[in-house]
């Protein structure tokens, strides 16, 4: 428990932060025009609903200004580097953007319910008010400003009806457009249909352009109106509201200034200044921003030097690029116009910070990875052009700042491994000081066979590179096939004495069936009893459950024993 | 990722619109709106669609995320046959349906959401898509092994099964025979 606080009390920090902000305006608003003065006269109109409506709006103003950033992702990459100084727990918030992005989402939904509910609560409430008899407070407040604009009731005849007042008004007009919006971006947005049929949630979701704009100009014909300042001063809501029958329309002139103590002019009422705009003009710039950095990213060359293709339907690709420096661990966007010239695809790269080359390893997953291989088998000779966003981070950054780091990947999710793995490799062979880890524990856990065939090279490799410079006991790798049947048994049972594993050629031999994650914590437990140890995972989310709970489960409660760290790449 | 299946956004918007069109009839009911007998149909509407549309199609390809407790739904819907089973209908169906609730604003919102699903159905049927309830196959009880936490009697390597037995039995007269020898001797 201890270390869970440890782990996440930044990220519950901000989350405090953000539904204490958000409780705040929700209930600053709602008490303005609850019991403010200046809105009076609008709640004898309209009641509660006035109030709640504000409310939710201040709410859904400060949750649009949040929901653009987290899905700035070179924004969040420059701030990681920014908060490079930071504390880990610091920088580990950045690493859920995109669920802070849906708990927003959520948020926005709710308030929109909210929001609109109140606001037909307003329509009905308006448009009733017209047909109150004229000798009613509510008729007398309705017929206001029907020579000037200092109405306070927006409908301005009995023929009007509800839907005529959403559909002419600005306000109407743009509420009704961003709530569609809003709700095709959701149903295409569930889990389902985003797992299942990505293309439908990535295209719909582009009306957030609709929704912003909208969002904008949703506040210039301020139909939510106060009295005016001047009208507060001369007209009392409390001495006046009961004597509504004898209010005096104000004179031009000031003549007769001494009888003024006696009558009540009739109220004035202004509307309020559009805020919205204010809050989410400042996070579209940035996102704007956000968007030519891409596109700029876009347009600069890349260069295929080489394209491998690898067993179980893998492609490695090899690339440069101008100006491109990345780290361990990160990611790009790879977009191929030939298949589709707005989709962009997400990969880790595969390649150490130190080769003068990025790669990525793409296995066939769907119609767009399944296209891509397609084409770059066909034309070997002439590879289709290939457009990069990035490199953007992820938690793997923070490997070498662990004295011990732990490592899980399972499937194709080694792959950002296969970076780390790789510049540490670089790094030993350069004696880099900046080292700090003393062991590495790697563990990979896999389906089928073939899939260790691409990123046993790199293993082999490393295990001579570590023979020979005498420090073979850094790394400590663990392979774990899930899907063997007996004929691999058999052959690992004839070559037991063998000193490399059949499957995979290594020293290390292959493990069968999915490891006990209580016995290797226990021994890394064991074996480092002073450390704190990062636990890097790239791998299904049952598997990040198991490895949090270990986590919390072996470390010490003695802050100086040692201390297990979980962080999980995000896909 | 396969084909888009258009009938499973279709799906989830219909779900959708068949609560916003309950909600704003409550609204419309609740607040005594004018013309809230419109708002009394709505909710009657909300509810028939939420109820239609809440067990999920199977996938063409792939696995199928259930909704929590579909299963009970999923025979009702699959008794209508092809009325339930045709997206053709549920387009038309659905259409229909949204009708009425365009002369209250309150139920605007439902109305138009139920439409844009209409025309998703309508889509879908044209690509030749249809609901097919997601049965449950007799589920063969997975098997658990327990965890060895007992090291293995005889170590590894150990052969193949059939080698085992026979060389059990070489080692049986080979143990006895020596000690039976012995005492002979």
């Amino acid at each position: 428990m201890g270390n869970r606080i440890v782990n996440h009390w930044f990220s519950a920090v901000v989350l405090a932060a953000w539904l204490g902000l958000n409780i705040f305006l929700f209930v600053y608003f709602f008490m303005i025009f609850e019991k403010g003065k200046k809105y009076a006269y609008t709640r004898v109109l309209l009641g509660s609903a006035l109030a709640w409506a504000r409310g939710s709006a201040a709410c859904l103003n400060f949750n649009c200004l949040l929901i653009l950033l987290p899905v700035c992702r070179n924004l969040l990459s420059f701030l990681r580097g920014a908060c490079s100084c930071c504390r880990r727990s610091m920088r580990k918030p950045l690493d859920n953007n995109i669920s802070f992005h849906k708990l927003l989402g959520y948020t926005i939904a709710l308030m929109t319910a909210v929001h609109t509910i109140a606001h037909l609560f307003n329509i009905e409430w308006f448009c009733d008010a017209v047909h109150k008899p004229n000798n009613s407070l509510i008729g007398v407040l309705s017929s206001i400003g029907a020579q000037d604009d200092d109405w306070v009731n927006p409908v301005r005849s009995k023929e009007q009806t509800p839907p005529y007042l959403a559909f002419t008004t600005i306000a109407g007009v743009t509420g009704v457009v961003i709530t569609l919006a809003l709700i095709i971006m959701i149903t295409s947005s569930t889990e389902f249909i985003r797992r299942c049929y990505f293309e439908v949630f990535w295209y719909t979701h582009h009306l957030f352009i609709i929704f912003f704009a909208g969002l904008l100009i949703h506040g210039v014909g301020r139909i939510v109106r106060g009295q005016t300042e001047d009208s507060v001063n001369e007209h009392d809501f409390t001495l006046c509201s009961s004597d509504y029958g004898s209010w005096q329309p104000k004179p031009d002139d000031h003549d007769d200034d001494d009888d003024d103590n006696v009558k009540c002019f009739i109220p004035a009422f202004e509307g309020n200044e559009p805020m919205t705009w204010k809050w989410i003009l400042a996070p579209i710039i940035l996102y704007i921003f956000e968007r030519i950095v891409r596109f700029y990213r876009s347009i600069q060359r890349v260069v295929v030097i080489k394209a491998v293709s690898h067993p179980s339907k893998v492609l490695e690709i090899q690339m440069q690029k101008r100006g491109f420096r990345m780290e361990v661990g990160q990611y790009i966007f790879i977009n191929c116009p030939e298949i589709s010239t707005l989709e962009w695809h997400p990969f880790t790269l595969t390649s150490a910070p130190e080769e003068d080359f990025f790669s990525v390893h793409i296995r066939s997953a769907g119609d767009w990875t399944d296209k891509l291989i397609q084409n770059f088998q066909d034309r070997a000779d002439n590879p289709p052009r290939l457009e990069v966003d990035g490199p953007f981070g992820t938690a793997s950054e923070d490997v070498f700042q662990y004295e011990v780091s732990m490592l899980v990947g399972a499937g194709i999710g080694v792959t950002p491994f296969a970076s780390i793995l790789k510049s540490i490799w670089y790094k030993f062979q350069n004696a880099d000081q900046r080292l700090k880890t003393k062991k590495i524990h790697f563990y990979w856990i896999c389906r089928e066979t073939g899939a260790f065939a691409w990123f046993a090279d790199l293993l082999r490799s490393l295990e001579q590179e570590m023979i020979s410079s005498g420090k073979d006991g850094f790394l400590n790798y663990r392979l774990f096939l899930t899907n063997w049947d007996s004929s691999i048994a058999g052959h690992a049972i004839i070559n037991f004495d063998v000193a490399i594993d059949t499957v995979t050629g290594l020293r290390q031999k292959t493990s069968y069936g999915r490891p006990l994650w209580e016995n290797e914590f226990s021994a890394v437990a064991e074996a480092h009893p002073r450390s704190t140890v990062g636990v890097f995972l790239c791998g299904p989310q049952a598997l990040g459950k198991t490895l949090q709970q270990c986590c919390h489960q072996f470390s010490s409660m003695d802050p100086r024993k040692v201390q297990f760290y979980f962080n999980k790449e995000n896909f | 990722m396969g084909q888009i299946e258009w009938a499973m956004w279709a799906n989830e918007q219909a779900l959708a619109s068949g609560l916003i069109y309950l909600a704003g009839g409550i609204v419309a009911v609740a607040g005594q709106f004018k013309n809230w007998e419109f708002g009394a149909y709505g909710i009657a509407a909300g509810v028939f669609v939420s109820l239609l549309e809440y067990p999920r199609s199977k996938r063409k390809k792939g696995s199928t995320m259930e909704r929590c407790g579909q299963s009970y739904f999923t025979p009702v819907v699959k008794a209508f046959g092809p009325l339930t089973r045709n997206y053709y209908v549920r387009s038309i169906l659905h259409a229909g349906l949204a009708v009425p609730g365009g002369f209250l604003l309150a139920t605007i919102l439902g109305t138009v959401c139920l439409g844009i699903a209409s025309i998703i159905y309508l889509l879908a049927a044209i690509r030749g898509e249809e609901w097919r309830p997601i049965e449950k196959k007799p589920e063969t009880q997975p098997r658990i092994t327990e965890t060895i936490k007992r090291p293995p009697e005889n170590p590894p390597p150990r052969p193949p099964p059939e080698v085992r037995r026979k060389q059990v039995d070489e080692g049986a007269s080979g143990y006895t025979n020596p000690a039976i020898v012995a005492d002979e001797v």
